[in-house]
């Protein structure tokens, strides 16, 4: 999508000839080179660009599938040491990685946690977002300030959040079981349980994705014209009404879209369970991405075969929801 | 609007990305002159606990400079837990590896293996390689070829706080259930617990599989014995001892929690090496030295038995500066620095002639652990033996925090070993 702004601002800069040709009918033969004659100048700016995109994003996608189709792992890729040079020894093995994945039970029981992780922390983070932009929508005292630190968990690197948090959870020594046992409650496992594992990581996820959704939600909010609401109170609709049937009607397009970013991202949030748990206690909170990177990084020998086996079909099943989204938001009448 | 989101989104996923990619880029210059005069830099990875045995080893890894004044020493403190990765990483791209690494006895057969690591038979690296002890030793060989020289040794023993033990009335456990009864007292008598049991490493997991009678797996027979009936034992003595109440465990931070816990005198006993004990000094409870007891790990019900470990200095192959880093290595496990650091940090030495040294032979630390060393379990040095614990530990994790039964959890790990070594029972 980012390819095609600039060529298409320069068609339009480039006015009535270009119209004029690209619409000619017939001759369909010499297309691209009278395309590249004519708008040359497009093609010589997208092409940086093109290139950039090739190597950081195509190369490692093609290599990816590529390992993914062998048994690729840490002692038969090629490697050079000073003066030693190992060449690679690995052998193709068709789709073998693919079908010992989808019939292990290990890849679809971390599927399993993967949807639940992601269904949950969508949910939450997008009511909790949108109740506080409705909040802070409003005209209340210190309402700068609040905004302010609201967006703040934004501002503050993830890392060192997820390590801040790390501390709070800490069983031992940690702040939230300090202030639990001033109350004379007993010391929660937060992160040595399966369960409360399970918990905070969401929580902790909730509350980094928070901002963002206020932030986009309170744009939308924003863009509601003032006079609908006026409009329904004259005809006497109550705030739920007035919240049903303006409000969210108003955010659809808005929530389409951060609903939809939201869920690439927290499928695919490495960092929160990678710094909170690794993945633990035992494999409890571990989501697709994060074993994929123990596959490739952290058991041995690296198994970078199934590592990118787990990374396309992660690939394959963001895409294949991004399209049932998009058709599900045409059908309701959403241009997208 | 939106492709405006869309964009800085992918602009920020590629940022992550790159971030990710960019490694560390410290390399070695320059080289041995042909004068014979050593000169550049050599880059050492050391991994020793942080905040107390780092800066024993920085000053003395920077000593090196008065015996070659052209030589630089770059010290560098890679975590322990990550080294292992973080090393193969470096030396598989050829960008950011050390010229020399501390590695782990049971890393060293596996970066060997996959040719990281430089011969050093006939280099000045292995001077007076009859000096060291044989178990040491074991672990640098591969296929017939010296790839590391032997710095520490260690094994393992219960780490015990005397005043706790005075005011509980008890005496130090010998075998398991004893350690269950002593715990109950102190939890009585204190309110303190027992065992601190470290959950999140399955290291510590070994002694109470040797005390079965069990271990990993049969090197010699080319056999899997984890999930043999004392490998499904031991997971149950551990869960025992967790649910009973006699030990406390952490699943994510299990060396920090642990040894603050022991250094703050909440928990009466840990399970530890050499490698805790000048952190544990540090603590408030041990201002008095003599408050730290130390005794052999508790006997299971089929003797008692702790695993021996310890630490090589191997060299890269791919390093530029190879001469002056088989001298840095020999500096670092000549007899004089040995006993520099054994005298500091009551690290074990692994030549022979250091222990008779006059301050080597009086330190208590060292007087308890080298009986302990010569009768501890020796793992087999091949180059699996580095890759065990990552299925171990996500099972012995589960099975401590209640997520799979003790005989699931041996059977796993089990089937996660034939995975790993092929052709093996």
């Amino acid at each position: 999508m980012a390819v095609d702004t600039p060529s298409q601002s320069v068609v339009k800069a480039a006015g009535e000839s270009a119209r004029g040709r690209s619409r000619g009918t017939g001759k369909r033969r010499g297309a691209p080179k009278r395309s590249f004659s004519t708008h040359w100048y497009a093609w010589a700016m997208v092409a940086p660009v093109t290139v950039v995109i090739a190597v950081i994003i195509g190369y490692p996608l093609v290599r990816g599938i590529f390992l993914s189709l062998t048994d690729a792992n840490e002692r038969n890729v090629e490697r050079s040491i000073g003066v030693n040079h190992i060449p690679a020894s690995y052998e193709f093995v068709g789709l073998d990685n693919y079908a010992d994945a989808l019939t292990g039970s290990q890849f679809l029981s971390t599927l399993g946690w993967t949807l639940v992780w992601t269904v949950s922390c969508v949910s939450v983070t997008f009511a909790l977002g949108l109740a506080l932009a409705n909040i802070l929508n409003r005209k209340i005292a210190g309402r700068g300030v609040y905004r302010l630190m609201l967006i703040l968990p934004w501002a503050v690197p993830g890392f060192v959040s997820v390590f801040a948090w790390r501390f709070l959870y800490n069983q031992d020594n940690g702040l939230l079981n300090k202030i639990l046992a001033g109350g004379g409650i007993d010391a929660v496992p937060w992160l040595n349980d399966p369960t409360w594992a399970k918990v905070s990581v969401i929580a902790t996820n909730v509350w980094l994705g928070v901002p963002f959704m206020m932030v986009a939600l309170l744009g939308g909010l924003q863009s509601i014209p003032g006079e609908l609401y006026e409009a329904a109170e004259m005809d006497g609709a109550n705030a739920w009404q007035r919240f049903r049937h303006i409000t969210m009607p108003g955010l659809s397009s808005v929530s389409t879209t951060v609903i939809l970013l939201s869920t690439i991202w927290t499928f695919n949030m490495f960092p929160v369970i990678f710094l909170l748990t690794r993945g633990g206690p035992g494999e409890a909170t571990q989501i697709l991405v994060t074993q994929a990177y123990k596959f490739s990084f952290e058991v041995s020998p690296r198994d970078f075969a199934q590592s990118s086996t787990w990374g396309v079909l992660i690939l394959v099943l963001l895409m294949l929801f991004a399209a049932v989204y998009r058709r599900v938001l045409r059908k309701q009448g959403e241009v997208w | 609007m939106r492709r405006g989101i869309a964009a800085t989104a992918l602009v920020a996923a590629l940022g992550v990305t790159l971030a990710a990619c960019g490694g560390s880029d410290s390399g070695s210059d320059g080289g041995a002159k042909s004068s014979g005069e050593l000169s550049g830099t050599v880059t050492w990875w050391d991994t020793s606990t942080v905040g107390s045995e780092d800066k024993v080893f920085k000053k003395v890894a920077e000593d090196f400079k008065k015996k070659h004044p052209k030589v630089t020493v770059k010290y560098v403190n890679v975590p322990f837990g990550e080294a292992q990765n973080k090393f193969k990483n470096a030396a598989q791209s050829g960008s950011g590896a050390p010229d020399v690494i501390r590695s782990e006895v049971a890393w060293t057969p596996e970066f060997a293996d996959l040719g990281y690591l430089a011969p050093l038979d006939g280099t000045p690296a292995l001077k007076d390689a009859d000096d060291f002890l044989k178990q040491a030793s074991a672990s640098t060989q591969y296929k017939g070829k010296t790839y590391a020289v032997p710095q520490v040794i260690d094994s393992m023993g219960i780490f015990y706080n005397k005043k706790i033990f005075k005011d509980a009335g008890v005496e130090v456990p010998k075998t398991i259930d004893e350690l269950k009864t002593v715990s109950a007292k102190i939890k009585q008598k204190t309110g303190k617990t027992g065992l601190y049991l470290r959950g999140d490493d399955a290291y510590w997991f070994l002694s109470f599989l040797y005390g079965e009678g069990g271990d990993l797996v049969d090197a010699e027979k080319k056999t899997i014995t984890v999930d043999s009936p004392a490998g499904v034992k031991a997971f149950k003595t551990v869960k025992d001892l967790v649910d009973s109440g006699a030990a406390k465990t952490d699943a994510t931070d299990g060396w920090n929690n642990m040894q603050t816990a022991f250094k703050d005198g909440k928990v009466a006993m840990m399970i530890n090496g050499p490698w805790a004990v000048a952190d544990t000094y540090a603590g408030k409870e041990f201002t008095d030295k003599a408050n730290l007891g130390i005794a052999p790990v508790p006997a299971g019900s089929a003797g008692q038995g702790a695993p021996q470990g310890g630490h090589n200095l191997a060299v890269y192959a791919g390093s530029k500066n190879l001469d002056a880093s088989y001298a840095f290595a020999e500096y670092m496990t000549s007899a004089e620095t040995q006993a520099t650091i054994a005298k500091e940090l009551s690290l074990l030495p692994t030549r022979q002639s250091v222990y008779i040294k006059s301050d080597v032979a009086t330190n208590e630390m060292i007087t308890f652990f080298k009986p302990v060393v010569d009768k501890a379990v020796e793992r087999p040095w091949i180059p699996e033996t580095g890759s065990l614990f990552a299925p171990l530990v996500t099972e012995y994790t589960k099975v401590l925090t209640g997520q799979t039964t003790p005989e699931a959890g041996a059977k796993a790990t089990g089937d996660g070993y034939r995975k790993l070594l092929k052709d093996w029972k």
